[in-house]
């Protein structure tokens, strides 16, 4: 399969969406509404706004390999399916670890991982994990606890800005993360050390596990705030691929760009309106409950239901 | 007089990074009361100030060493693992990665109080896989610890003395091996930190009683210097350990743990802060009240060989310091 460019943007996040339903359907739960929120983001940042080399890591994702330490060299990280760390090349450190499975989807809608590298998800002794760790597929950081990826990504790029490499830093991370205090420290040290080699994508979905943002600790005007601190921010509908462009063209010198990308938890599988607000996973209660989901969404995504018995 | 060394970590730290342009120092807001605060006005592209701002220091650091610098976290010992813990595991410790976490002002060396009295630091550390742990008794350890820990692959956590340090030793900071400093037949005695300079101050009126003390200084708390402390302690009447920190989790749960798995059957006192909390005072008040000092120590021995030692507290205070200097003579034969 092709690396970049060569198909369609949105055929790209077509693509995620249908390869996430598959899984969810064939595994009788996920992480659904991340693919619907998120596919437009990660076709746009893996199909045009990254610059990546060939992947390092083989296409048929490796068993893990043993936790980090000083004694084990055969640890790796998925950043391996970004392709190497050579100073020209961009590096993608993603925060939400609970998107996993829609980051794996993407890499093999890219060609980057194994058409069937989703076999592996959730396998004991794999490391395709549910929740992605470091040595999963596209993850480099170990970011399970939320908001901690834009504070290492920001170290990362303050680096690589002091070592003269032209290669940027892109984030991509959701609005409850935005909850945490450790993402306002941060966003103060990017304004005052002006870090101006890093792209931050927000899925502002405003749904987290309890339910919508607006009735668990609202964030109110997201972008009012953001750019209070001092940084460029863009805010977007974040299914607008022409938005996504003109916003990541629009970075000023000496400042972090943030584009928060509005959008809709259910965004191609409407279907899933009737879960809301307990969008986070996924779960079916009967087997009719599931036969009518899928039935729906797979008539709104065009899928042929037979795909979904593939073993 | 033993030798007094002021700032012995202002002038240290400046040598050891200015030769080592990988080597980055950050700071939280306390850029000279951790005497980096001269660092930072002659070597500014080597600084990085990111406020009082913990949880985001310890990840932005994690970037920093995924490039192969090698930061250097300078706060309060407190400061680097109670509000940041999270970080210190997800940004750092899991991943291995070196970042130097150096830790002023640890135990009860603070009249903060609680919010920066760092008493159970070693503890949560020690607990922590991949982390190395050292911490300095003197100020040739402070001016010498830095390529200790900055040869370690993985994260350190040191406890830094600031201020004026006295002279204890002569040779450097040796990664994990325990510093003999004296070598009695009597009572084993194993300290850390200010701690062995207090315990310093026992040795000359033990020995004037007769009681055979072997003393030994613990640097590197995690790894730990098994092999020494089982020699050291085979044969003993007891064992006492004394640190500037809660008995639980730290020196003296360590050493406890080495003398019940090596099936030593000696009998142990540990010294330190009894599960309890301090408060801000002076720290000679602190050391007294909370036994930390002299004189608890020699109470813990004289209970150990079933005695009563008489020693005055002006015995103790009058040979501080000359004795302090040729015990460590003895250690540099």
């Amino acid at each position: 399969m092709p690396l970049s460019n060569q198909q369609k943007t949105e055929d790209v996040a077509a693509g995620i969406r249908k390869r996430v339903f598959l899984h969810t359907m064939r595994n009788n739960g996920g992480y659904l509404s991340q693919a619907c929120s998120a596919a437009e983001s990660l076709a746009f940042l893996y199909n045009e706004a990254l610059k990546l080399g060939e992947p390092t890591l083989p296409k048929v994702p490796l068993p893990f390999a043993g936790v980090p330490s000083s004694d084990n060299p055969d640890a790796f990280t998925g950043a391996g399916y970004h392709g190497s760390f050579a100073p020209d090349y961009d590096r993608l450190i993603i925060s939400p670890a609970h998107y996993a499975l829609v980051i794996y989807s993407a890499l093999i809608q890219m060609g980057r991982m194994d058409e069937h590298a989703l076999d592996h998800f959730n396998v004991d002794g794999g490391s395709v994990e549910m929740i992605g760790a470091e040595h999963s597929p596209g993850m480099e950081v170990t970011t399970g606890s939320l908001a901690q990826g834009l504070s290492m990504a920001s170290g990362l790029a303050w680096a690589r800005k002091k070592k003269g490499e032209a290669g940027k830093v892109w984030v991509y991370m959701s609005d409850g993360e935005f909850q945490e205090g450790q993402t306002w420290e941060c966003l103060a040290a990017m304004s005052h050390h002006q870090i101006d080699n890093i792209r931050v994508v927000v899925d502002v979905n405003r749904q987290q596990c309890d339910g919508a943002m607006s009735s668990v600790l609202d964030l109110g005007d997201l972008a009012a705030r953001v750019s209070a601190f001092g940084v460029t921010c863009r805010s977007i509908d974040g299914h607008d691929l022409d938005a996504f462009r003109k916003a990541a063209g629009s970075a000023e010198p000496g400042k972090p760009l943030i584009i928060l990308a509005n959008t809709s938890p259910y965004q191609g599988m409407e279907f899933l309106k009737r879960r809301f607000p307990r969008l986070h996973y996924v779960r079916f209660k009967s087997a009719e409950e599931r036969q009518e989901m899928q039935t729906a969404i797979a008539a709104e995504l065009g899928v042929d239901e037979a795909e979904i018995a593939r073993a | 007089m033993v030798e007094i060394v002021n700032r012995p970590y202002a002038k240290a730290f400046e040598t050891f990074a200015t030769a080592r342009p990988e080597v980055l120092c950050l700071s939280a807001d306390l850029t000279s009361s951790c005497e980096v605060d001269g660092f930072r006005d002659r070597h500014p592209d080597q600084f990085l100030s990111l406020g009082m701002a913990e949880q985001n220091m310890l990840s932005f650091a994690g970037g920093l060493a995924m490039q192969g610098f090698r930061p250097f976290l300078h706060t309060f010992s407190v400061f680097l693992y109670r509000r940041p813990y999270d970080q210190l595991i997800n940004s750092i410790a899991y991943s291995n990665r070196k970042v130097r976490l150096m830790g002023f002002l640890p135990g009860i060396t603070t009249p903060g109080g609680i919010t920066h009295q760092a008493i159970e630091d070693i503890s949560v550390m020690r607990a922590i896989p991949n982390m190395t742990i050292l911490e300095c008794g003197d100020a040739t350890e402070v001016e010498t610890v830095l390529e200790v820990a900055d040869s370690i692959d993985g994260p350190v956590y040191a406890r830094v003395l600031r201020g004026e340090v006295p002279r204890l030793f002569s040779t450097p900071f040796e990664f994990n091996r325990l510093r003999t400093l004296s070598e009695g037949d009597d009572v084993l005695v194993v300290t850390s930190g200010v701690c062995t300079e207090e315990a310093l101050r026992a040795a000359e009126p033990l020995k004037a009683r007769g009681i055979g003390i072997h003393h030994l200084h613990a640097s590197t708390l995690k790894p730990f210097d098994r092999d020494g402390l089982i020699r050291a302690a085979r044969g003993k009447k007891g064992v006492v350990t004394l640190e500037n920190h809660t008995i639980n989790g730290g020196l003296g749960s360590l050493v406890a743990e080495i003398l019940a798995e090596e099936g030593l059957g000696v009998k142990l006192r540990r010294l330190g802060l009894q599960d309890t909390f301090a408060h801000g005072a002076s720290k000679p008040y602190l050391m007294k009240k909370y036994r930390l000092d002299a004189s608890a120590l020699i109470f813990a021995i004289g209970d150990l060989l079933g005695k009563v030692i008489d020693i005055a507290d002006g015995e103790l205070d009058a040979v501080r310091l000359d004795t302090v200097h040729s015990a460590q003579k003895a250690e540099a034969l």
